[in-house]
């Protein structure tokens, strides 16, 4: 076997999750309570909530802001080291719920403060301001806002990878790597 | 404006100790415990007190108050409730998450520290030691007065030499980058940044973001006061000296690599304005001697590594929410100074230190458990920080070089935590209201 293929992120890998998203003998302990832990999928959350009624228009509004916001400063949403967000909205018997699910490189609670900065600081808080449930006071209770997060979060049973563990930022290196070779390559021509 | 009549001394200003003692007590008695309070509450100065008197006063006292403290004195389940959840649970009940495992468990800790019946601390800091020794029996006399109060262990402290800088056993120069609070009176050094609001060091005042907010009740009670998170770190001095010995093969090699751990030169002098030579000057200089940044003077590290201590502990321009995540630093070195070339005595030898702030979960805590010990931090993989980090042998420290970096594996330990507690630190006013309470 080379090298490479020995790499943990050579072997796709499956990850089962237990009930409540973490094993209770073994889970590691966070400033908030227990990490849900590292699957070969990264980090992650899938944060489900019922939007409080007639607010969708909102929702829309908010993705088009969400896109010039990023577009006019890429970095925007660094701190928080994701891979993807993806914003969802559908209905169960004529109400409709939010999903919002992102998958990143750090636990959710190590940098919790610096996400409800972001939030406030980037607009993000705009759909969340119109879920049921979610804190009026966020921007100063740290706290409530986290712990809505954590009784909102449904927990995956299953993750999959087909590059296991690689964070967004080795990527980023490796094409950096791919780019530069490709450009030393043009210049041996 | 700050209301520096009612604020302790020990959180805007630092007295010109040399050496200290700190005693923790139990009240097994709130009748006891609010006599000892009444008695003590006279000697603690305020900072308006301390400044006025800086010149012809010998000794500095602080108090601070665990919760089961605060219970203990008679403050109501009403009030008690207000106080964070991080500080209601105590250091112990928090030690997985910040670290404090293995040998650096509160199941090997000084005697009482780990325990519930911790209820208070008495720092002291003194001019010199007969002045130490003079508070040590006067605090012994009233302690016989009040019943029901009990020491259940103590610390002396001293300044190691020489004594013309601050430092830790290791050599490194202390108190090098404080924040500035605004309204204090203190101008920032340059690189320090600008002042930071006085709430997020002192309850009750605006921090960065906004109001006060979620303070504990009643007002009296939490105004002007503050958090103390306190650390008693050992300091495995031979193991620290064997080290360098082991991994630089001159004593320039060897100073680089105490260097490279810290960020700093021993001397304080920053690697990223003296990267290849140790400047002693420059290190004694707080006009030039935290004026850098690492976000365009230092991104890969080739100065100082993304894992050296000062990287972690105040990733300057490389973090975000900076301004909501700095602390007060105070304390002292305690234990005989080690002569450099001394075989190991056996005696113990280290820092205890209080970090101050206005939030222990998102400020301290913090600092804990993803500066200090994510093993991932900046990237890493597999370090956590080389000085007060908990090590167990098996994590590594690399050190960015052209062209190919140096990997150190199977770092050490160098300190082991002794010890630790969250207090909370009154106001006078708080203190005085404490001593009248008549709950029990």
């Amino acid at each position: 076997m080379s090298d490479a293929a020995k790499q943990s992120w050579a072997q796709p890998a499956a990850m089962a999750i237990p009930k409540g998203g973490f094993n209770k003998d073994s889970v590691e302990q966070g400033r908030y309570g227990p990490i849900f832990p590292k699957s070969p999928a990264c980090y992650g959350f899938s944060i489900l909530a019922k939007i409080i009624p007639g607010r969708e228009e909102v929702f829309y509004e908010y993705a088009r802001n969400i896109e010039s916001a990023v577009a006019g400063q890429p970095d925007v949403l660094a701190v928080l080291k994701l891979h993807y967000l993806r914003w969802v909205l559908f209905p169960i018997k004529g109400d409709t719920y939010f999903m919002y699910q992102g998958i990143f490189d750090t636990d959710f609670d190590k940098y919790t403060e610096d996400a409800v900065g972001i939030f406030a600081a980037s607009g993000l808080n705009t759909v969340f301001e119109n879920l049921e449930g979610f804190p009026k006071d966020w921007k100063s209770n740290a706290p409530a806002f986290i712990q809505f997060v954590r009784e909102h979060h449904c927990p995956s049973f299953l993750e999959y990878a087909e590059y296991p563990y690689v964070s967004a930022d080795e990527i980023k290196k490796a094409l950096k790597l791919k780019a530069a070779f490709s450009h030393m390559l043009d210049q041996m021509q | 404006m700050l209301e520096f009549d009612d604020i302790q001394h020990i959180l805007l200003t630092r007295a010109p100790a040399l050496t200290g003692r700190y005693e923790f007590l139990s009240f097994r008695s709130a009748t006891g415990g609010r006599k000892w309070l009444a008695a003590i509450e006279q000697t603690v100065q305020s900072t308006a007190a301390m400044r006025a008197t800086v010149e012809k006063e010998n000794r500095w006292v602080s108090v601070a108050f665990t919760w089961n403290g605060l219970r203990a004195l008679g403050v109501d389940d009403a009030s008690l409730a207000t106080f964070p959840e991080e500080f209601k649970q105590g250091m112990v009940a928090r030690a997985e998450m910040l670290g404090d495992t293995g040998e650096n468990h509160p199941d090997h800790w000084v005697t009482g520290l780990a325990s519930p019946d911790l209820h208070a601390i008495v720092i002291l800091f003194a001019r010199d030691n007969a002045e130490r020794d003079r508070c040590k029996i006067e605090h012994g006399r009233l302690l016989a007065q009040c019943e029901g109060v009990e020491v259940l262990s103590g610390l002396d402290l001293n300044a190691t030499p020489p004594f013309d800088h601050a430092h830790d056993h290791f050599g490194y120069r202390d108190r090098l980058s404080q924040p500035a609070i605004e309204g204090a009176g203190e101008d920032p050094t340059p690189g320090s940044g600008a002042p930071l609001k006085a709430g997020e060091f002192i309850l009750g005042y605006p921090d960065e973001d906004g109001p006060p907010a979620n303070l504990p009740q009643p007002e009296i009670l939490s105004r002007n006061g503050s958090y103390l998170a306190y650390r008693h770190l050992q300091e495995h001095v031979v193991a620290f000296r064997e080290f360098l010995r082991e991994h630089g093969e001159t004593p320039e090699e060897q100073e680089l690599i105490a260097a490279k751990l810290m960020g700093r030169w021993r001397s304080g002098a920053p690697l990223v304005l003296a990267p290849d030579k140790d400047d002693p000057e420059l290190g004694a200089d707080p006009q030039r001697n935290n004026n850098f940044n690492y976000k365009e003077m230092d991104p890969f590290g080739y100065a100082v590594p993304l894992g050296s201590h000062m990287r972690r502990m105040n990733p300057r321009d490389t973090a975000a929410n900076m301004n909501r995540r700095r602390m007060i630093r105070r304390g002292a070195t305690y234990g005989p100074h080690l002569p450099e070339g001394a075989a190991d005595d056996g005696i113990e030898r280290g820092i205890a230190a209080f970090i101050v702030c206005a939030s222990l979960i998102r400020q301290f805590e913090f600092a804990q458990n993803v500066w200090v010990n994510d093993r991932n931090f900046h990237e890493l993989g597999n370090e956590r920080d080389p000085i007060i980090g908990n090590h167990d042998g098996t994590l590594e420290f690399k050190i960015p070089k052209r062209p190919i970096r140096k990997t150190i594996k199977g770092l050490p330990a160098f300190t082991k935590v002794r010890g630790g507690a969250y207090f909370f630190l009154p106001g006078l006013k708080a203190l005085h209201y404490l001593a009248g309470l008549t709950q029990v």
